[in-house]
């Protein structure tokens, strides 16, 4: 019987009060879903018309519903961090480290790959067939293999919760921390599966909308007449491409030296973690722009259509997104000048990551210059873009600091660096998605989104993110550093 | 509230919140715009200089944003409309144009403050420097001073003005070797030997922390440098040579165990070869034998053979 189970024992179930707490609230929530699907008779219904469907519309919706969930969890792990962080000066708080680490390690696993990635694909299904003027995707039924593999991940992230443990090890998880000797249990593993299995995911629907894309535009709309959203998507899936492999090359490794012994990224037998910090960052970074040029391709349609005016240089911004595409490759030393990379190597990445800036900033200024001269209805989908103006060239201005070399010596792994990433991915890429929602709901839904409760929302997300993330700066140049459980 | 207010108040707040951004850190204690060494205030310097010069490009782009909004919107129906105007070359060069030459700029910059703060790269200076051997343990710090025959855990002193160069590497996970203070970090890594070159222009108790997360004792691996005068080093070190503690490789194994919030500790060095045995248990294979399969078999190999 134990041969059976493994290490599956009456232990792994076994928590504290708040994962208990949880895992009761999902058995609880799960057996009213079951109740009212049989009271109701919705077997039939949810399993012919959503759970096999293969339409784009519905594989879209069906993300936005995972991601959005996923997006609750992600609160709360960020609660639970903060609160834990308010209280534990001097003493330990109320979560132990360990605890503390699953939770950030969580937290960041859970926002990448399920909230943004998520709501990035739901985006990409509900709009890209509909704007090149397709039937469906390409390849309609690998696009429900993609989201069943993504949701799967994710379940796995929240399985974790009931049986056994998280990742303690952050959400890139280094290696030698991340290896057997430091990390027996099964925390990393979790982690591991549930990236690899919804990155494979990604991979297929990065391959299944480049080709949508390529083949199945209609008649007439040349490249040049693309949307600027679906260019956007184009050089997107492009990055899908390149970048996933590497992705899952790298935790077929790390699992490898995890359940076979091998050392690829040990430290001792010849292994190198260094090599794993390279590989991971090939692909993490671009993996940020993955996330960041949908948004991108949303602001150039809101902006011109609430400044009722066409988007003002469609060619230079075509240009931009491809310069981003081509230099989001080679810039990845920049995640860690710190290893110790000799002054010409950390100087060529760090002069590479500021090439960045132009692209992006003549993007900024094109959307500006839509404005100017239009006649500007401040909906709520421009309100988006508004505060992603403010937050996203501040949050853009600290990232070049950090490109400094000498100058990330001293900002690097510290809360001066949460603070930016979260100006870039909550500023660029969440409020670039929140947009395109309140922009086209009413395509997908039927209905408009009431302006009224838009505007609050977007009051409470610019408001929420001045008052946490701006400290962080401060804090950082007050020289606390990231992933403390204690002070 | 009319429009025109509103704007009015939104632009008032914004400018209020930068004000604020930008002076807070100065009211309060804030070690990185307070440092006490030649590289952390070059760092410092740096950083400055850098924000400046993309606030050149930021600012404005902020203020046109704003007057945009105020001039163009919809209910000011005295403003131009031209919603077939979306091209112009000049003004296109412009902002190719100009951000580029704001990154050549840095570009420079970034070249030439890479070379000149290089940490691998020794302080130039008449006083002989002092050598220091730093290995990251779970979860404390040993600081090894092979010359002085000393070692101490969480704490170390020097004296002021003196170059120091620190030797970094770690037995345990990746950590990060940071002294705000006397300036930026580099990684303390198994198996590896990284370089740091600090110096500290006065006396004083400097914080320094691991910033690269290591497992569970992670958040307790802060440390103190302790700069003093060369006569109270001096002093310092006649005590600690007196010290009856003695440390050796055996010593060290019982410290490398896994342990948290250790106490400050000053011990006498026996091997000042420690440092290096300690990174030479990586390049070759392991006395005792892992119990999974590959490994195994590559021992069973060499064996053999």
């Amino acid at each position: 019987m134990s041969d059976l189970f493994g290490r599956l024992d009456i232990e792994a179930f076994e928590h504290g009060p708040i994962e208990t707490g949880a895992g009761i609230g999902i058995a609880v929530s799960g057996f009213i879903i079951l109740f009212l699907l049989f009271y109701y008779r919705g077997w039939t219904y949810l399993w012919k018309e959503w759970l096999t469907s293969v339409d784009h519309k519905k594989i879209g919706m069906m993300y936005l519903i995972v991601a959005t969930l996923m997006l609750f969890k992600g609160l709360v792990d960020a609660s639970m961090m903060r609160l834990q962080q308010a209280i534990a000066v001097d003493s330990q708080g109320y979560l132990t480290s360990h605890h503390f680490q699953q939770i950030f390690s969580a937290h960041g696993t859970t926002m990448i790959f399920f909230v943004a990635m998520g709501v990035l694909f739901a985006m990409l299904n509900l709009i890209v067939p509909l704007q090149i003027g397709a039937r469906d995707v390409a390849f309609p039924f690998m696009n429900s293999v993609s989201f069943w593999l993504f949701t799967v991940g994710s379940f796995l992230v929240n399985l974790s919760l009931v049986v056994g443990k998280f990742s303690d090890t952050g959400w890139l998880a280094y290696p030698p921390l991340s290896g057997i000797e430091y990390n027996p249990g099964v925390g990393v593993d979790y982690w591991i599966w549930a990236v690899q299995i919804s990155g494979i995911g990604s991979l297929l629907s990065g391959i299944n909308f480049l080709v949508t894309i390529l083949r199945m535009r209609c008649p007439g709309m040349t490249f040049m007449r693309l949307p600027l959203f679906t260019w956007s998507a184009l050089n997107s899936m492009i990055l899908v491409i390149f970048a996933f492999p590497i992705l899952t090359v790298t935790l077929a490794l790390l699992t490898l030296d995890r359940y076979m012994g091998m050392h690829f990224f040990t430290a001792d037998y010849g292994g190198n973690p260094m090599m794993y910090v390279n590989l991971i960052w090939a692909w993490g970074h671009p993996e940020v722009y993955i996330l960041i040029l949908p948004a991108f391709g949303v602001f150039s349609e809101v902006v011109a259509t609430f400044s009722h005016k066409r988007l003002f240089g469609y060619t230079s911004m075509v240009w931009a997104l491809a310069l981003i595409t081509f230099y989001s490759f080679i810039v990845w030393v920049h995640h860690f000048f710190t290893m110790g990379a000799s002054p010409n190597v950390n100087a060529f990445f760090g002069m590479m990551t500021m090439l960045i800036a132009i692209p992006t900033g003549v993007k900024i200024f094109n959307w500006i210059f839509t404005m100017f001269r239009g006649r500007i209805y401040f909906s709520t989908a421009m309100l988006w873009f508004l505060g992603f103006i403010a937050i996203f060239t501040t949050g853009g201005m600290t990232g070049i600091l950090l490109s400094v070399p000498p100058a990330d010596f001293q900002l690097h792994n510290s809360l001066f660096l949460i603070a930016h990433f979260h100006s870039m991915v909550i500023g660029g890429v969440l409020f670039g998605l929140c947009s395109a929602l309140a922009y086209w709901f009413p395509k997908f839904i039927g209905f408009k989104l009431n302006e009224r409760l838009g505007r609050f929302a977007f009051w409470c997300w610019v408001v929420g993110f001045f008052i946490a993330f701006m400290p962080l700066y401060v804090l950082g140049f007050m020289g606390a550093t990231r992933r403390l459980d204690h002070y | 509230m009319k429009i025109k207010h509103k704007f009015a108040f939104f632009f008032l707040s914004a400018i209020a919140i930068g004000l604020f951004a930008f002076l807070y850190p100065y009211g309060v204690n804030s070690e990185l715009l307070d440092p006490k060494g030649l590289i952390a205030l070059k760092e410092r310097d740096l950083i400055w200089i850098a924000t400046l010069l993309m606030l050149i490009i930021v600012v404005p782009v902020l203020l046109l944003t704003f007057v945009i909004c105020l001039r163009y919107r919809a209910s000011n129906k005295d403003a131009e409309y031209m919603p077939a105007w979306n091209h112009d070359t000049m003004a296109e060069i412009i902002w190719w144009g100009f951000p580029f030459l704001i990154v050549l700029f840095l570009s420079i910059l970034t070249w030439k403050s890479s070379h000149e703060l290089d940490p691998f790269k020794p302080l130039q200076s008449s006083t002989k420097p002092l050598r220091i051997q730093v290995v990251a343990l779970q979860w404390k710090w040993l600081f090894i001073y092979p010359e002085e025959k000393i070692a101490t855990v969480n704490f170390f002193q020097f004296p002021e003005g003196t170059p120091l160069n620190f030797e970094i590497t770690a037995d345990a996970p990746m950590n990060s070797f940071w002294i705000p203070q006397l300036g930026g970090q580099i990684y303390a890594m198994p198996g590896m030997s990284s370089k740091l070159h600090l110096i500290a222009q006065e006396s004083g108790e400097f914080r320094g922390s691991s910033a690269n997360l290591s497992g569970i004792g992670f958040a307790g691996m802060v440390f103190t440098a302790k700069a003093t005068t060369k006569d109270e080093y001096d002093e310092w070190l006649k005590t600690a040579a007196k010290s009856s503690a003695s440390f050796g490789i055996d010593e060290y194994k019982d410290l490398a165990k896994p342990s948290e919030n250790n106490p400050r500790a000053i011990y006498s060095l026996k091997d000042e070869n420690l440092y290096h045995q300690i990174l030479m248990k990586y390049m070759m294979p392991k006395e005792q034998d892992k119990t999974n399969g590959v490994a195994k078999t590559i021992v069973q190999v060499k064996a053999a053979s």
